[in-house]
């Protein structure tokens, strides 16, 4: 079975256990996204301190990719300044273009910590969009609340 | 009949009503492999239907030895072109009982179904009084059921958007049926046109087409009818579907992607303004202005897809040589051996009809804490080829709750073999995730 390679310990394990899950006040700015392919979607909320995330909470139905994505996103940023955790989101893309390129993981290690578990699903094109639509809807989440609290990254 | 293809199980084996080894030897594509040498079962002819090589040779013979832009030039093989993409137009005709003159060739269903909408929009400012007809407009209303393709859905909702008219729909049940209670209410003299599908390609649910026909007929209002699911899976005549329009495409029933039909009754028809416009269905063409083909030709603007369409015309005479009754035995008998088979497994819920009554091929389910996706990727690590998500039926799964499913679709090559492994398969997912 090729399965292990994308449904990866840590993945699984984020799915059963997510961190940071739940709709949470106070927030900056609050988006909704879709994948329209499958219809999963995410509802996620972007709380601000100065130009630090200081928390995403997020509700949302999805496959085990998707909520597994976004509850290692919630570790990965929750805390750092907003333009880093941007940055991180660019990192994670480039896993997701990788198509399992093991060298391209091993590189970005340190940047994903456990989102480096992600670069199996990099060889299935159809799940790409299930990793990384927490990431669109945090990217798009973190430009309203800037714009929202005067902030800029 | 070989052991494979044949049911297992204690009793009395069923033999299949089609030679499944036989058929499938007709597929090339059925002799790969996937994921690592597994035998591809195929699933997913709901979709896209797989081609036989009888189809692919019809393709190979018209570009080797006819190649031609069809209705243009006087040389031979413009002869022959013409020829033979008339021929394939009475082939495909006659298998759902129609003169040639009302076959209309499309890309596809969805083209079919646009090219309806928006001649229905375009009456309104057509020149010719006769192509006002059927015009649309405020105070119109347009009905559709819950259970449509979002290509039987989201085009009337434009057509709406277009024309101030308004959308009405009729519901479903909690078995997965059309609630045609409140029919008579919602079709009613305000309707212009009903669009209604005979076989859910989500649900397998097959629509009982003539009490919809008969109300909107007593209204004056029209009936388009998609056949996408039904047309390639059951007998279908035109005459005795009572309908205005059958819409259908090739690429689901054996035939190749790029070709669809649009059936309409002549004198409908005859008093459609024109979709899309350009060569080939012009009469006379001045700079201030021009006039138009009668049908079918008004409706094909530029060179056609000759060579799909006599492939389309070999698929249906492969599907003509099998016997369509035949087909949708063998399905039947297909389906209701998939049903058993699901229902034995804890955590497998059907959406759609529990059993084979007035149901087709498209079985669709969830499985308990495993998302649609998840439960497809096992599948797909097997060498199962199934479908996950809406299925282009978005308000069907919110209808019934779930956010998606997980949907097995049988045809000609599916066997008891097949059915084994999607069983075999939704219960290594249920393993894989630690649901049981």
């Amino acid at each position: 079975m090729q399965l292990e390679s994308m449904y990866q310990e840590i993945i699984l394990d984020h799915y059963k256990n997510p961190h940071g899950r739940g709709l949470r006040d106070p927030f900056d700015a609050e988006v909704h996204h879709v994948n329209p392919t499958c219809g999963d979607e995410v509802t996620l909320r972007v709380k601000l301190d100065g130009d630090t995330v200081a928390d995403v909470s997020y509700e949302g139905m999805g496959c085990s990719i998707s909520q597994a994505s976004v509850s290692a996103m919630y570790d990965l940023v929750v805390g750092k300044p907003v333009t880093e955790a941007l940055e991180t989101g660019e990192h994670f893309m480039t896993l997701m273009q990788a198509k399992g390129d093991p060298a391209v993981a091993e590189k970005l290690e340190d940047e994903l910590e456990d989102a480096v578990a992600f670069a199996g699903v990099s060889k299935y094109p159809a799940r790409i969009k299930c990793a990384l639509m927490s990431w669109m809807a945090l990217k798009d989440a973190s430009a309203r609340a800037l714009s929202a609290t005067g902030g800029n990254a | 009949m070989t052991a494979t293809a044949s049911r297992p199980g204690t009793g009395a084996q069923t033999p299949l009503p089609l030679d499944v080894e036989a058929i499938r030897a007709d597929f090339p594509i059925l002799g790969r492999t996937v994921r690592d040498g597994k035998r591809l079962v195929y699933l997913d002819s709901g979709a896209t239907s797989q081609k036989p090589r009888q189809v692919l040779d019809a393709e190979r013979w018209f570009y080797e030895n006819v190649n031609a832009a069809p209705h243009r030039g006087a040389h031979q093989l413009a002869e022959e072109a013409t020829g033979a993409y008339e021929e394939a137009r009475a082939t495909i005709g006659a298998f759902i009982g129609a003169p040639e003159r009302e076959i209309v060739f499309t890309r596809n269903t969805t083209e079919a179904i646009n090219l309806v909408a928006y001649a229905l929009s375009n009456a309104a400012t057509a020149k010719e009084p006769e192509f006002r007809t059927y015009a649309v407009g405020q105070g119109d209303e347009i009905v559709v059921t819950e259970m449509e393709h979002h290509a039987d859905l989201v085009p009337w909702q434009q057509l709406c958007e277009r024309t101030g008219a308004t959308l009405r729909w009729l519901g479903l049940t909690d078995d997965g049926r059309l609630d045609l209670s409140d029919l008579a209410t919602v079709v009613n003299e305000r309707t212009k046109l009903v669009a209604v599908t005979q076989q859910s390609n989500i649900l397998g649910t097959i629509n009982p087409i003539a009490p919809i026909v008969e109300r909107a007929h007593e209204v004056g209002a029209l009936v388009l009818v998609d056949g996408a699911q039904s047309v390639p899976h059951q007998p279908v005549d035109v005459t005795e579907l009572g309908a205005d329009f059958l819409v259908f495409s090739g690429h689901k029933m054996l035939g190749p992607t790029g070709v669809g039909v649009l059936w309409g009754r002549y004198e409908v028809l005859d008093k459609l303004p024109p979709f899309l416009t350009g060569g080939s269905m012009i009469e006379v063409v001045r700079m201030e202005g021009s006039t138009f083909m009668p049908p079918p030709q008004r409706f094909e603007a530029g060179v056609p897809m000759t060579a799909q369409v006599i492939g389309l015309a070999a698929a249906v005479d492969y599907l003509q040589a099998l016997g369509m009754d035949k087909v949708q035995a063998h399905e039947e008998a297909i389906t209701g051996y998939a049903l058993e088979k699901l229902a034995e497994i804890p955590g497998v819920t059907v959406i759609g009809p529990p059993d084979t009554v007035a149901r087709g091929g498209a079985v669709s389910f969830t499985v308990e804490g495993i998302h649609p996706h998840d439960v497809g990727q096992v599948l797909d690590d097997l060498g199962i080829a199934v479908r996950v998500g809406h299925h282009c039926a978005w308000p069907v799964v919110r209808r019934y709750g779930v956010p998606a499913t997980t949907r097995a679709t049988f045809y000609v090559h599916t066997g008891y073999d097949d059915v084994d492994a999607l069983a075999d398969g939704i219960r290594a997912a249920q393993k894989f995730f630690g649901t049981v």
